[in-house]
């Protein structure tokens, strides 16, 4: 469903340039969870913003539920990222001074929904991520792991094909990112949503089916989870960033 | 996403943000509150006086001698108005409704304790309708008044209350230079303000004048002379042809050829007011123009905040784009958000502006006079100085690149 082939992102830096991917071949099915890992530099972040068009490879093709979309125009690649990406971000990004419901609504803003059909929709995904008691706080009423939730919300309401978080737990303490990681799950088991998310931590990493490891912008491994961690699991005793 | 979504937006920015956005539109408040007020300043003087001079009658023309106007040029002959030279004009021009010569000097005038320097004018009966003065009690002067000399007076209302205090002057003596004079007639009030005050005025019967007050300094070369003589033509249209007419008989009368420079002014109302509407609204415009650079400079401030906002935003404005904005979205956001400022600040600085003309008013130094075009002009230029200074500031928001923006600290 998702297909980059032989993707190259070249970066102009000054006067140097920069591999920052360089030949990625990469299939992710309907309904997969999977992690992707790397040391800083290894164009994880690279790879995230191709995937949820935020970008556009240099070379090579992305296929996006089998139609290209490396070719897409600034205003076309907008309309995929409202209706077809969910993008969960480390800093939340949340829009302050803006309730949790308002917060919510704005992929929908974007894509034309108005009234009503907003208003249910946006209410609809505060409920899944179990925030329907808060949907007219801002953000800076809520906690960290809440003010998550919210970004998350926001990147479900519009139903996307796939959900991408990009260290969804780096500005959170361990035992609010394992409920965050939890929620994740719950998207993935009961709702079959495709979940995607870059870690430097492995314990996080094997909360997911299918582990992708990059450095200097090519996947050297790709192997499945033998056995996914739920979220509760206790922490095993020595560090594990990578 | 629809021009009411993008507003609803745009005023949830500004609102969230009050006293930056309130001292942004400072700027455009200033500037317009500035036009309006300065126009209204400028506009209600220009009515004020050519409402002064309109009062002294339309389609009136002025004759003078040259010594009192410093018309003459060099070799002109200091040429007295001859009473003569007014029964010649009265007999051959036409298109003339009415025609008023007039004697005007310097007197002492005294009722009971009140006593004063006016002006006396002697005239003849039409010069009530040609100045378009209006009688408010008893009558004017007539001409058996004329005939016979009498020792009547005519009061201005301002003059008849500086020398009665709110009396009746009505069948009341006053003298004139030591002269009795009954008073059996006042003016009603001609409320001009401006250059001179039209209710101070005190008239006798011109052959009176002659004959009782005036004495030798209304004489030259043994024959009566005038201040000055008015005629009232039939229209507009008229005026020109009368002012030939006139120029020609007095060529004639004193020996002139058509070469020769003419000793005395003919002149209408009708120019001095297009020449003083002509300064005054160069005057107001320069005002306007001066006024409208502050509006500039407002719409400059205005960019330079939405400059900052933009950068201080690029965050916001990178998860926009990342949930879906496409760039005339975020375009129309931003600029809708400088339009809307301007706007509002246009509206409050009209208010200003007007409230502050009010004000100039009251203080009774001059009418202000706030005009519709004016008010619709500075909505007008606040919008378009909104819209011209929000352009660069709401592209440089629209050309982000998500990614970078999202990174941005």
């Amino acid at each position: 469903m998702i297909e980059l082939e032989n993707v190259t992102k070249m970066y102009r830096m000054g006067q140097s340039k920069v591999l920052a991917l360089d030949g990625i071949n990469l299939h992710i099915q309907a309904g997969e969870m999977a992690a992707i890992m790397g040391p800083s530099g290894s164009g994880k972040s690279t790879l995230m913003a191709i995937l949820g068009c935020l970008d556009v490879p240099t070379q090579g093709v992305y296929r996006l539920e089998g139609k290209p979309v490396e070719k897409l125009n600034d205003n076309q690649l907008a309309q995929v990222r409202s209706r077809k990406v969910g993008f969960v971000f480390q800093q939340f990004n949340l829009l302050p001074r803006t309730s949790a419901l308002e917060n919510v609504m704005l992929p929908l803003l974007y894509d034309g929904v108005h009234g009503k059909a907003r208003t249910e929709k946006a209410k609809a995904a505060l409920e899944i991520v179990g925030l329907a008691d808060r949907i007219h706080h801002r953000p800076n009423q809520l906690s960290g792991g809440e003010q998550q939730r919210v970004a998350i919300a926001r990147a479900l309401v519009n139903d996307p094909t796939i959900l991408l978080a990009d260290e969804p737990t780096g500005n959170l303490d361990t035992k609010t990112g394992e409920e965050i990681i939890g929620l994740f799950q719950k998207l993935h088991e009961e709702h079959g949503q495709t979940v995607v998310y870059v870690t430097h931590d492995a314990f996080i990493a094997r909360h997911t089916q299918r582990i992708i490891r990059l450095v200097d912008g090519k996947i050297i491994s790709d192997v499945p989870v033998a056995h996914p961690l739920s979220a509760g699991t206790p922490r095993p005793e020595e560090a594990v960033a990578e | 996403m629809n021009i009411l979504e993008s507003i609803r937006i745009s005023f949830r920015a500004l609102l969230a943000n009050k006293l930056r956005s309130g001292l942004t539109m400072l700027g455009i408040i200033i500037g317009v509150a500035a036009v309006v007020a300065l126009m209204a300043i400028g506009r209600g003087a220009t009515r004020s006086v050519t409402s002064t001079v309109e009062g002294l009658g339309s389609n009136l023309i002025s004759v003078s001698s040259a010594r009192n106007v410093r018309q003459a040029g060099v070799g002109a002959q200091p040429t007295p108005l001859y009473y003569s030279d007014y029964q010649a004009i009265a007999k051959d021009t036409s298109n003339v409704i009415g025609i008023a010569p007039v004697y005007q000097t310097s007197a002492q005038v005294m009722y009971g304790a009140n006593q004063s320097q006016f002006t006396i004018t002697g005239v003849t009966p039409e010069f009530a309708s040609i100045n378009a003065y209006t009688i408010a009690q008893g009558r004017f002067i007539n001409n058996s008044d004329n005939s016979a000399e009498s020792r009547v007076v005519i009061l201005g209302s301002q003059a008849a209350t500086d020398l009665f205090s709110g009396l009746n002057p009505m069948g009341r003596d006053i003298t004139i230079n030591g002269i009795n004079f009954t008073v059996i007639g006042v003016l009603a009030s001609k409320g001009s303000t401006g250059f001179f005050s039209q209710d101070e005025v005190i008239l006798i019967p011109l052959e009176t004048g002659y004959s009782r007050l005036f004495g030798g300094r209304a004489l030259e070369n043994s024959k009566r002379i005038l201040s000055s003589i008015s005629l009232s033509a039939t229209n507009p249209n008229a005026v020109s042809s009368v002012i030939s007419q006139v120029e020609y008989i007095l060529r004639r009368n004193h020996g002139l050829t058509l070469h020769d420079t003419l000793p005395f002014s003919v002149s209408s109302q009708n120019q001095f007011l297009s020449t003083l509407n002509a300064i005054s609204t160069t005057l107001t415009t320069f005002l306007a123009a001066i006024a409208g650079i502050s509006l500039f400079v407002g719409g400059i401030g205005i960019m330079n905040i939405m400059l900052v906002s933009v950068r201080e935003r690029t965050r916001e404005i990178g998860l926009r784009k990342a949930v879906g904005a496409r760039r005339s979205a975020i375009l129309m956001q931003f600029l809708v958000e400088t339009v809307t400022m301007s706007l509002f600040g246009g509206v409050i600085g009209i208010l200003l502006g007007a409230g502050i003309a009010g004000i100039v008013t009251l203080t009774g130094l001059i009418t202000t006079y706030v005009s519709l075009d004016v008010i619709l002009y500075s909505f007008f230029f606040a919008a378009l100085v909104g819209l011209f200074f929000g352009i660069y500031p709401a592209y440089q928001a629209a050309s982000l690149r998500p990614i970078e923006a999202l990174r941005y600290e």
